[in-house]
């Protein structure tokens, strides 16, 4: 059994291939089923996601496998094979493990960390369970594939540091005042900007929002959406004392707010910290705020170097990865290999032949008198006897094997059997 | 046989402190648990070698620099346990392992035999009151630590410069409600330290305070800290002032402790004590 994938992704194709061979979420049941029906392909997955187009497959002839996945992507979409071949790798047996458990971790992500792709995959993963076109193998390493990512996530600072600018501004806030629960914030624009930041800071319970905004309207529609209250724009420093956390991001050329109005806050508040974001270019605070006492100001080139910083910091945390997923790769082969059906029914056959030797032994040692002819007889017929016994065992576990219940078929057999030498002793006795 | 203790609960603290150096510059959580389940075991080696050296001496073991700067890193270390089981701080130890290493290696190049019998050493105001004074400064010096971390994660905030140690170290808010938990416990702690060994010398030598060096040092030191609790009461200071005036407070009482019994002398250097 071998597991084979192919696919391309942000490093391997220009987004104008990656946007041909996408497939469309309505699109993606349909396309597994025609894989599937494929006679090489046993079990089949998709993963496509605005940065990489993948298939997954389990196949007993992974080359095969692999030439049929490629065909399949050109067919679906109606482009020439040609054309996508220098884009697509292909990767086989502990290659394409190693290649799934990295996507799911985020290491082979376009920003490493990202969260995303993990979600991804497991919408993936539902629609092929949807469908059935993934069996006890694909379905094992999907699992394993989940587990894997949490591992890493766990055991690595790989997703602890913020990579985007809100995200980063929360991480800021949070090495300031700890706990952003119960503290307030205000922004000022109520541009898109200003929208997504917010929205990360209300995700941490913080307690209330003041927004600011020159047109009112806007201010107060914004406000509604996250619960918080509208200050008109010309009083907004009255309102500052407040707020722990401001963020700033108007149009207006020339600074809103200047070290001195911030140094008359700060006294008001008894020193308490405020942190200011200005994502405005041109920047709406002056920046030597940055220098009184307990105010601290990033602009969003800071905010920039925050998550130029986090990047590196995360590509340490990449080589921990690795070695966590080395390991897990081991263990998923080993299961792997254990799982291999040929073993079991050759040990099967073999057990059977042995007790079929024994007896037949036994018999023409009492009937001394047989001639060749009639030996040769029961030996045929006994023969025949196991081969008919075993036909259908075999048969199911065939067929089985592509499902859950496949595993627990085999055990049964094992154990039914005693091909793992355990019950052989008493048979005998 | 005390001495072989100490020595073993030496060795404990630096490798704790290697553990949580390791886990400062790597960020592997691995080398913070070891780091800590090194310092618990340093601790417990700490306090049989502390119970033996009683049992050997036959009075309380503070009666030299060395036995005084072992009961010293053993307050830290006892308090920074305490705290670690309440808010689990692993960089405090980052931090706290190396000080009350550096204290166990000087008290590990200074004399190390035991005091001579004094009779002085028999009141039961000794134990008190170097108990309270150690304790205080423990807390202190933990504020001091406190201070020390967010000095720099405020300096690195400020410069936008974010290096492997900004991940690791906690929030400014709760370095800054460290320093004032200490100051709420040291503070007094300290003023008993301080009335009980004024009890201590009136009963000893009948009078109250005699302005020898380390009663005048302690006076200042216990100064700052006031300053420092009624600006964080009364004025709302906090953050960067209260981490600096921490800091400063701890190096009075350091010098307090180290300075005046090695550069200036009194009533309370060593000799004195030990009546010789």
């Amino acid at each position: 059994m071998q597991i084979v994938a192919v696919g391309l992704n942000h490093k391997s194709a220009p987004v104008s291939i990656r946007e041909q061979i996408a497939f469309a979420p309505e699109r993606q049941e349909e396309a597994l089923r025609q894989l599937v029906a494929s006679p090489e392909i046993l079990e089949g997955l998709l993963l496509s996601t605005c940065n990489r187009v993948e298939l997954y497959a389990c196949s007993h002839d992974g080359p095969a496998a692999a030439s049929r996945l490629k065909s399949f992507l050109a067919e679906f979409h109606g482009v020439s094979e040609e054309s996508l071949t220098t884009h697509l790798y292909e990767f086989h047996s502990e290659q394409a493990i190693r290649h799934l458990f990295r996507v799911a971790s985020s290491l082979d992500s376009m920003v490493i960390g990202e969260p995303q792709i993990l979600g991804q995959l497991k919408d993936a993963f539902a629609v092929a369970e949807g469908c059935r076109s993934v069996g006890l193998i694909l379905t094992r390493l999907l699992h394993k594939t989940f587990s894997v990512a949490k591992r890493v996530r766990s055991e690595t600072t790989i997703a602890c540091q913020a990579v985007s600018i809100s995200y980063s501004a929360v991480e800021l806030a949070r090495k300031i005042f700890g706990s952003l629960q119960d503290r307030s914030v205000m922004i000022i624009g109520a541009g898109e900007m200003c929208e997504l930041a917010a929205r990360h800071l209300v995700n941490h319970k913080t307690a209330g929002l003041l927004v600011a905004n020159r047109t009112f309207e806007r201010a107060l529609e914004l406000a509604k959406k996250f619960d918080g209250r509208a200050v008109p724009f010309n009083d907004f420093p009255d309102y500052l004392a407040q707020a722990d956390i401001v963020l700033a991001s108007t149009a207006a050329t020339g600074y809103l707010l200047t070290r001195s109005q911030v140094e008359k806050v700060i006294r008001q508040r008894k020193n308490r910290p405020m942190f200011f974001i200005d994502i405005a270019v041109p920047r709406n605070i002056e920046p030597a705020v940055n220098e009184v006492n307990n105010a601290y100001l990033y602009d969003i080139d800071d905010l920039q170097n925050v998550i130029d910083a986090n990047v590196k910091e995360r590509g340490k945390a990449a080589d921990k990865a690795e070695a966590i997923i080395d390991q897990e790769i081991g263990r998923f082969q080993r299961w792997l290999s254990d799982l291999e059906l040929t073993p079991t029914i050759r040990d099967l056959q073999q057990q059977l032949e042995r007790v079929r030797q024994q007896e037949m032994d036994k018999t023409f040692g009492q009937l001394q008198t047989l001639g060749p002819e009639e030996r040769q007889a029961i030996d045929a017929c006994t023969g025949a006897i196991i081969k008919k016994i075993l036909h259908r065992p075999i048969a199911i576990l065939k067929e089985r094997r592509h499902d859950m219940s496949g595993e627990q078929y085999l055990d049964a057999v094992r154990m039914l059997f005693g091909l793992d030498g355990e019950t052989e002793d008493k048979d005998q006795g | 046989m005390s001495i072989l203790l100490f020595k073993i609960t030496l060795l404990s603290y630096l490798a704790a402190s290697c553990g949580y150096l390791v886990y400062i510059a790597s960020g592997r959580c691995t080398a913070e648990k070891i780091g800590r389940w090194l310092i618990r075991g340093g601790f417990v080696l700490h306090c049989a070698t502390l119970a033996l050296r009683f049992f050997e001496a036959g009075y309380t073991p503070v009666a030299n620099l060395h036995e005084s700067l072992s009961f010293f890193a053993w307050c830290i270390t006892g308090i920074f346990l305490l705290f670690d089981l309440r808010y689990g701080l692993a960089v405090l130890g980052a931090f706290l392992s190396p000080l009350a290493l550096l204290l166990m290696v000087i008290g590990n190049a200074v004399p190390q035999q035991l005091a001579q019998p004094s009779p002085i050493l028999d009141s039961w105001w000794f134990p008190l009151h170097v108990s309270l004074a150690f304790l205080g400064n423990a807390f202190f010096a933990i504020a001091f630590i406190a201070g020390v971390m967010y000095l720099l994660q405020e300096r690195m905030l400020k410069s936008k410069r974010l290096s492997a140690l900004f991940f690791r170290l906690p929030s400014l808010d709760t370095l800054d409600t460290l320093n004032y938990r200490c100051l709420t416990w040291g503070f007094p702690l300290m003023t008993m330290g301080i009335i009980s060994g004024a009890a201590w010398a009136n009963s000893t030598w009948g009078s109250y305070w005699r302005w020898d060096p380390k009663e005048t040092w302690a006076l200042i030191s216990w100064f700052v800290y006031a300053a420092l609790l009624h600006g964080r009461l009364a004025i709302g200071w906090r953050g960067r002032r209260a981490a600096l005036l921490a800091i400063i407070g701890f190096l009075c009482l350091l010098f307090t402790f180290l300075g005046v019994n090695l550069l200036l002398s009194g009533l309370h250097s060593f000799e004195a004590l030990s009546g010789r």
